[in-house]
């Protein structure tokens, strides 16, 4: 029962299109800094480029994603009403206005200090100021998704919450507070300072406030992901949910742990000890452990699936699976790169490994292959499924569809498996260019090429993406039925409290984020002498 | 066998097979770990353990990082000591002499905003932060030229900011100090 159909339309359709904004000046990029474009070598606008490709796909992509698929998640799972539309509205609208607020001062070279703020560098206020009406926006919603459960559960009462609800308001959680970090850093150091209230910042600070952001806001971009392995992939081919409590435990795993882990971004820095290095180290380590049990119990869905449609053996099975269905297509090649990106993100959370890539493209290569790849292509797949419920049309492309997941993958691997070799190599990140001519430099030119070119697949892929979702607002119209969700081979009647409630394990979020931060913090916010003096931006 | 008992025959196994995958998930997890901390404690391999602070806006007037002091050092127990600073854009010095073979100390800091230190083919690889000091760690076994970009966005010039590490023979580094003074190779 999908109500709201415009709210939602409006959070898909604003998304993609910065989205696509955002893809072509990655591509541009990725040509400019290969040797194949160094006619037009200007760091200055690179970096224009960088920030707002960096701010774009990190902060309002995704946040917008999170928002429709939770607002359709909120009507369709509970069947109900959303409750508060218009502040769902006031939301979006808040999220356009500090969009427009931010790109502006990027345009005009004023910002230029990359999604990661970097302090003491400081850009224009007016940047700081749209990203910050940016994540209130998307606050809103994080509060309506706690209401609409609270509505649904007056009504329900000790019902189990439907799992694809239970894990969307589990991801709000996640969001609410991995988002404070960021929001302390700018409000209590960046703005002062930019506004030109103060002239000094402690970066140290800074970086740590940030690392609390920087990880857990990872596994917020992943939860649509892991929503639709778990809730959409099993029913559109024809299984069922392996385990519906393991699920409710993975989610609750993501909850905990993603976030007390963010200083592994920190390994290589001065001002944070060994000690709560290790700790965090020790910590990620554990956020691999609801990965694991997910990639366990969607392979053992997607068997159920082939064995209900007659796969045999121990491996035949695979062969019985419907691979012409887009959704299917969508989730092994996820898997697939999950699976590289998740062994890469091992490396860069060991405490001794990460020293040997720290900074390199090797970390350019991991993040796209699990935030582009992994993630973005099941964004995808919700939108395809979603679409003909939304529009009351047909997405009649679907050959189209495949080619286009197609491509996404193999642009992924084309665009990160170099990224991945030359961080290796020791090519660092956020260059604007490199001398090839330099012989020690030289031999790379050839996968920083090769990575130009998966850049300009991954572009393709984007644009028919768009024209596909395009195309499908003008298609036949059908009755799309109501939508639904996978079920769990045993859905459950009763549900233990604490794997249907989340306060518990939001305490202990918050807790262990105390535990693990809030000794650094203090300790750095209490020592004098660590402020230095802002460097202005674009100041000339 | 009734379709009740196939039912709850079916139940056990799932959870069982998940229990067990449960299980591996959870060793995986714990051997990670308990391997990065065996090779912290025993083989002492771990990010760099200290906090020391600066003040970078005099930095060049007095104490460990002024221009005087920078550069490479022989101390009296044959290990060598090399203080650095990172500014918009480049390094001082540009290029870091050290020897082969050696225990080396690299201590650094920035004069300005973040820049990083990476010197390729090796795991060195520390940032510089203003306002604290990094200390690396690190001993080269081959002699010749290693590039050392800047790893970390400092602003526009950041792509420009390359310096270099030449690695040269220990007993040609102990003929160049003995005269004192700091060593470098910036112009050769």
């Amino acid at each position: 029962m999908l109500v709201n159909r415009k709210l939602i339309l409006a959070h898909f359709w604003l998304a993609f299109a910065v989205f696509g904004v955002a893809l072509t000046l990655g591509a541009w990029q990725m040509f400019i800094r290969s040797p194949i474009g160094t006619w037009l070598s200007n760091p200055e606008l690179y970096y224009r480029s960088l920030t707002a490709h960096g701010t774009v796909m990190g902060y309002v992509f995704p946040t917008l994603v999170a928002m429709g698929f939770g607002y359709a998640i909120s009507e369709a799972a509970l069947q109900q009403r959303l409750v508060g539309v218009r502040w769902a509205w006031a939301g979006f609208w808040l999220i356009v206005a500090g969009s427009i607020m931010a790109v502006i001062p990027i345009a005009l070279g004023r910002a230029s200090v990359l999604y990661t703020f970097y302090p003491p560098l400081i850009g224009n206020v007016f940047y700081y100021l749209g990203v910050v009406l940016v994540v209130v926006g998307s606050w809103i919603w994080v509060a309506l998704m706690s209401v609409n459960l609270r509505v649904w559960r007056k009504a329900n009462p000790g019902a189990p919450v439907p799992l694809a609800m239970f894990a969307n308001v589990a991801g709000s959680y996640l969001w609410a507070w991995t988002a404070v970090g960021a929001a302390l850093e700018l409000l209590l150091q960046i703005i002062p300072v930019a506004a030109g209230l103060k002239a000094t910042i402690d970066a140290g600070l800074a970086r740590v406030f940030f690392s609390w952001t920087l990880h857990a806001i990872v596994y917020f971009w992943l939860m649509p992901t892991y929503i639709a392995y778990y809730t959409i992939v099993p029913r559109a081919i024809g299984g069922r949910i392996y385990s519906d409590s393991m699920a409710r435990i993975s989610f609750i795993l993501f909850l905990v742990v993603a976030m007390p882990i963010g200083m592994h971004h920190t390994f290589a820095d001065p001002q944070v000890g060994a000690g709560f290095k290790f700790i965090h180290s020790a910590f990620t380590a554990l956020v691999a452990l609801p990965t694991l049990l997910t990639v366990f119990t969607i392979c053992a869905s997607v068997e159920i699936a082939a064995r209900l449609r007659g796969g045999r053996g121990m491996f035949g099975w695979i062969s019985a699976l419907p691979w012409d269905n887009p959704m299917m297509l969508a989730l092994a090649f996820s898997f697939v790169m999950l699976g590289f990106g998740g062994a890469g993100g091992l490396i860069n959370m060991s405490y001794q490994l990460d020293a040997s890539i720290h900074n390199t493209q090797w970390i350019t290569g991991h993040f796209h292959l699990i935030f582009g790849g992994a993630i973005v292509i099941m964004y995808f797949a919700i939108a395809y499924d979603l679409w003909p419920h939304l529009t009351g049309r047909e997405l009649i492309d679907v050959r189209l569809i495949r080619t286009q997941l197609w491509l996404w993958f193999v642009g992924m691997i084309v665009t990160t498996f170099p990224w991945h070799w030359v961080g290796i190599l020791g090519m660092p990140r956020r260059m604007a260019y490199f001398d090839f001519g330099d012989p020690a430099i030289a031999p790379q030119a050839l996968s920083v090429i090769l990575s130009a070119i998966g850049g300009f697949i991954l572009l393709a892929s984007g644009i028919m993406f768009i024209v596909i979702l395009a195309r499908g607002m003008r298609a036949p119209q059908i009755d799309a039925g109501p939508y639904r969700f996978a079920l769990a081979v045993h859905q459950p009647k009763t549900v233990p409290v604490a794997l249907n409630t989340h306060a518990l394990w939001v305490a202990l979020m918050i807790g262990l984020t105390l535990t693990n931060y809030g000794y650094p913090i203090l300790n750095l916010a209490l020592s004098s002498g660590t402020s230095v003096p802002a460097v202005y931006v674009g100041a000339q | 066998m009734s379709a009740e008992e196939t039912h709850h025959a079916s139940t056990e196994v799932a959870a069982r097979v998940e229990r067990r995958w449960a299980t591996i998930a959870v060793i995986i997890v714990v051997m990670m770990a308990g391997l990065a901390a065996f090779a912290g404690i025993h083989r002492a391999t771990m990010p760099q353990p200290r906090v020391e602070t600066i003040d970078p806006s005099r930095i060049h007037l007095s104490g460990e990082f002024v221009e005087s002091n920078l550069g490479s050092v022989l101390e009296a127990n044959g290990t060598v000591t090399v203080r650095a600073i990172g500014q918009q854009y480049s390094f001082t010095p540009a290029c870091i002499l050290v020897p082969a073979d050696t225990p080396i100390t690299l201590r650094a800091t920035s004069a300005d905003v973040v820049h990083g230190i990476l010197i390729q083919a090796t795991n060195v690889n520390t940032m510089l932060v203003p306002g604290y000091i990094s200390e690396q760690l690190m001993r080269f076994t081959k002699t010749g030229d290693y590039l050392m970009p800047c790893q970390e966005f400092c602003s526009f010039g950041h792509e420009g900011m390359w310096g270099k590490v030449k690695v040269i023979d220990k007993t040609e580094f102990a003929n160049r100090a003995k005269g004192g003074g700091r060593l470098s190779c910036v112009g050769q």
